[in-house]
């Protein structure tokens, strides 16, 4: 199958890197994540000019992505917790915004309104049986009662509906012209990314395999990378503090992005370029599954995002070849550069602007943003 | 609610002292009355069995799904998807599998369990005897509606030896057109196509029989609930099924014959299929409860010896609820990246709905209020009913929160809701109904014990079933998926022996079932005594194959 071959390059890259933990090792100048789709900036990981030498700096975490992870997952964060029964902990402002009115809120409203419910019945049950009542009355009517339980609950949507219009107005608010750009384009089974506005580069995540699955010297899952089914080979590291514009498309069916700690999903979808924005707050590792029904391998094309301080992210963008916007000449990088090139020269048009450059890397975009989906 | 005053006639049925021998009740031979049947209790009577069938086979496969599920990792989804095709299968195949019973399991609950249950079984039994109308308006026409029903369960039931057909039940393109090659999905259209078309000829035949075969004095606002309830539901389906028969001809026609209608290389749109679908979709979750509301409704009036409360109250809380269910749609699709005003317009709609259904719930309480109880087994399900469709509505309101939903769409608390409205509310309705209508239907009556043992276990399993689901939602478990991260397991574990519990209780109820229609105590007239006011009760248990020859008229 296509992804299959595709999946074993990349795999095949980081095998040598399997099993060492979280020191953090380096990936020499290999084609770690070749796109299928591929642009011709692909992800050659070479030492940006500031950085030290390549092969000199297995602990650095911004050299680390597409080997074994730099960070370490914090357990219970941004994963499901065994036996836990609430929602996963909030690092977005949306989301902890979210989460409030849905613990204090929601959760509370329901919970009461149930429980009214069923001690109305019991009480009727217990009052009314036969033995305590055995002739009925005849009442068929009240016009106040009904007045009364048509109003109450017309009050308490209304109270509910307020923070929700808010809490969806909040979500709509577009990112500034500063945000980093992300677009994720689903792939029957795997997620790749690009960085529009960090000079298009592209990565590849495909799901980790267990250790002792797979093909002999594939690289597989540590504890380090994440949980089961969740880790990545390679993740998308986002900045936290900065605000992320995410763009959602696919090339084959619908796919859906979601980290339910950021309380995002968006769908994505063929031929359209879905957009939102949040704000991450708190470094550290975050992982997500496809949430839209794509195929076979629906529930083994994990999403896992970390986020990590902006000047580490900046640095992990040049190491990807990348550039970053207004960071002038001198650290920008032809995305086509020689691997382990020192020198930066500024040769890329593609590195315009995050607005004008947003949407301009999928073909099949044309709709989107006429449609609506931008800028909300 | 309703008195009746027959006129006294030689071939007055309701006379059970002589119904069993004179022409009213000859029956035909065995192959004319079931295969040729234009008896509408007789047709009901088939649906019936039809829905037991097929919700023994889609239980049996949720059955399989929730072994599957019981712990992480794949076990047993090889070596099934193996013995399907006869040949060793690949992960990947086996993983399609999955996709395969998912679908078929959400396929068969839909439109060969609840609907033939709901609208064919009960409603072909009890609609024309509870407005006094001798059969339905075109006995033909009830006929065909239900053996389209058998072409489609064939079609249905053997695409999985193609392949299998791995949409879920919603179909969606692209995955349905150009993500899924092979003849499977396209027997799963044609099999939606079929009982689509049964569908919207038997609503053609509630709504034609309702409004113009009512006995004399029988007016709409002295109708029982139950034939308000399967009125509305019928307008539902007329207006809603043809809506699904436009998408899924073009999900053929994209398959097949090379158009573009959901496909963006060609100018198409995969929204737009998912906009059709949902239009139709979410009338056919009210579809699914709403004949359940009218049951629930005869039921707690029987057994409070009480009329309905607030009864007008009650049936326009059943049209404003078919009426907001058309215009509701798209929160189903909150995460596709609609715009800003139209998820705070879904929102708000789909709050609306919350109103008349606490009408309805406020109205069943206040029935039972100031009423003479006794927990007969129908009594208990349709209480078990009213708190289990409560729990289902709340998250419902959690749900219709757009901005919220985007945690939940897709995760299994949306899971747990809708099988707390239609597992725990539309097949609570059914049970209630069953238990209610058997001795009718039958003749005999069931075996209260093992009624009462049936409902206790079922309500128990189920929501031991049912409930974990809402944490595991909460903690991102996705929909679809046979497979998950260890830390879901505590949940998964525990709801997979919830329906180990649920699948006992339905051995107590077969073996009732059985023990019942062969062996039961014979029932009278009216067994649930005078609670039970309408006027399938004046008729003998069974009624007569013919009734109501000389219309019985309403005071």
């Amino acid at each position: 199958m296509r992804m299959m071959g595709l999946k074993s390059i990349v795999l095949a890259a980081g095998l040598a890197l399997a099993g060492v933990g979280h020191a953090a090792p380096q990936v020499p100048a290999s084609p770690a994540a070749t796109p299928a789709a591929a642009t011709a900036s692909t992800t050659q990981a070479t030492a940006p000019a500031d950085a030290k030498p390549a092969a000199a700096a297995p602990t650095d975490p911004m050299l680390a992505m597409d080997g074994a992870p730099a960070m370490l997952p914090t357990p219970g964060v941004g994963m499901p917790v065994a036996g836990e029964y609430g929602l996963q902990p909030q690092v977005t402002k949306n989301g902890e915004t979210a989460l409030r009115f849905h613990n204090y809120i929601l959760l509370p409203v329901i919970t009461v309104i149930s429980l009214f419910v069923l001690a109305l019945l019991m009480w009727v049950m217990f009052r009314y049986r036969k033995s305590a009542n055995p002739v009925p009355s005849k009442t068929s009517h009240n016009t106040f009662i009904e007045i009364v339980w048509t109003g109450v609950p017309v009050i308490i949507l209304a109270l509910i509906a307020a923070p929700s219009i808010g809490l969806l107005s909040a979500q709509f608010k577009p990112a500034p012209a500063n945000a980093v750009t992300l677009k994720a384009i689903g792939n029957q089974w795997y997620w790749s990314y690009q960085y529009p506005d960090n000079g298009g580069f592209e990565i590849t995540a495909n799901m980790l395999k267990e250790p002792g699955e797979g093909q002999p010297g594939e690289r597989t899952r540590t504890d380090a990378d994440g949980p089961k089914l969740l880790a990545t080979d390679n993740r998308v590291v986002l900045p936290v503090g900065v605000p992320i514009r995410l763009l959602t498309t696919s090339v084959d069916v619908i796919h859906s992005w979601s980290i339910p700690a950021f309380w995002i999903k968006l769908d994505a979808v063929p031929g359209r370029v879905n957009e939102t924005s949040f704000t991450i707050e708190k470094e550290g590792v975050y992982y997500g599954v496809c949430s839209e029904l794509c195929g076979a391998r629906h529930g083994y094309m994990p999403i896992t995002v970390e986020a990590v301080k902006p000047e580490v992210f900046a640095a992990w963008v040049k190491a990807k070849g990348g550039t970053m916007p207004g960071a002038g000449p001198a650290t920008g990088k032809p995305a086509v550069a020689a691997p382990a090139q020192p020198v930066a020269v500024e040769t890329n048009t593609n590195t315009t602007g995050p607005v004008e450059n947003a949407t301009s890397a999928a073909p099949a975009t044309n709709q989107a943003v006429a449609a609506g989906n931008a800028g909300q | 609610m309703t008195d009746t005053a027959l006129h006294p006639s030689a071939f007055d049925a309701h006379h059970h002292d002589d119904h069993a021998h004179h022409d009213a009740d000859h029956k035909p031979a065995f192959f004319q009355r079931w295969f040729m049947s234009t008896n509408h209790k007789d047709i009901g009577t088939l649906y019936l069995i039809f829905a037991i069938f097929a919700g023994i086979v889609g239980g049996a496969i949720s059955g399989l799904m929730r072994l599957e599920l019981a712990h992480p990792g794949i076990q047993y989804l090889g070596a099934w998807a193996s013995f399907v095709h006869q040949s060793p299968q690949s992960l990947d195949e086996s993983l399609h599998f999955w996709n395969v019973l998912i679908t078929a399991h959400g396929l068969i609950m839909v439109f060969f369990m609840v609907m033939p249950a709901m609208i064919g079984g009960f409603g072909n039994w009890f609609v024309p005897l509870m407005i006094g109308a001798p059969d339905m308006a075109f006995p033909r026409m009830n006929n065909i509606s239900f053996w389209l029903l058998i072409p489609s369960m064939i079609l249905l039931f053997s695409s999985p030896f193609f392949g299998g057909a791995g949409n879920g039940w919603t179909l969606y393109a692209p995955l349905s057109t150009y993500g899924e090659p092979g003849p499977s999905t396209d027997m799963a259209i044609l099999a939606l196509h079929l009982a689509g078309a049964s569908s919207i000829l038997g609503a053609i035949n509630f709504i034609t029989t309702i409004f113009n075969m009512r006995a004399p004095g029988m007016t709409l606002h002295k109708m029982p609930l139950f034939v308000w309830s399967v009125l509305v539901t019928a307008f539902l389906l007329l207006l809603a099924l043809p809506v699904l028969a436009a998408a899924i001809t073009m999900l053929l026609t994209d398959r097949n014959f090379h158009t573009t209608f959901f496909d963006p290389a060609g100018g198409g749109d995969p929204i737009l299929y998912q906009h059709l679908f949902w239009f139709f979709g979410h009338p056919e979750v009210y579809i699914m409860i709403l004949p359940g509301f009218g049951m629930v409704s005869q039921v707690i009036s029987t057994f409070s010896k009480k009329p309905v409360f607030g009864y007008l109250g009650m049936a326009y809380a059943m049209v404003a609820i078919g009426v907001v269910g058309f215009v509701v749609w798209a929160h189903h699709m909150f995460t596709t990246g609609l715009s800003v005003d139209v998820k705070m317009y879904f929102t708000a709609a789909t709050m609306v709905i919350a109103v008349p259904t606490g009408i309805k719930i406020f109205s069943w309480i206040a029935t039972m209020w100031g009423g003479s109880l006794s927990f007969k087994t129908p009594m208990m399900w349709a209480i078990g009913f009213i708190f289990m469709f409560t729990v289902g509505g709340v998250t419902g309101v959690v749900l219709a929160n757009g901005g919220v939903d985007d945690n939940m769409q897709d995760t299994y608390y949306v899971v747990a809701h809708f099988h707390y409205v239609l597992s725990l509310g539309a097949v609570f309705s059914l049970f209630s109904g069953f238990y209610y209508w058997f001795p009718k239907m039958s003749g005999r009556m069931m075996n209260e014990a093992l009624g009462q043992v049936h409902f206790w276990v079922f309500f128990i399993g189920v929501n031991i079933l049912f409930f974990p689901m809402h944490f595991l939602g909460l903690q991102a478990m996705q929909r679809r998926v046979p497979d998950y991260t260890p830390a879901l397991e505590h949940w998964n574990t525990i709801a997979s022996y919830g329906y180990a519990i649920m699948g006992l209780s339905m051995l107590v109820f077969f073996i009732n079932l059985f023990w019942s229609l062969f062996a039961g105590p014979k029932a009278g007239d009216s067994p649930w005594g005078d609670g039970a006011t309408t006027l399938e009760w004046t008729l003998s248990s069974p009624p007569p194959y013919h009734q109501f020859e000389t219309l019985p008229r309403i005071d």
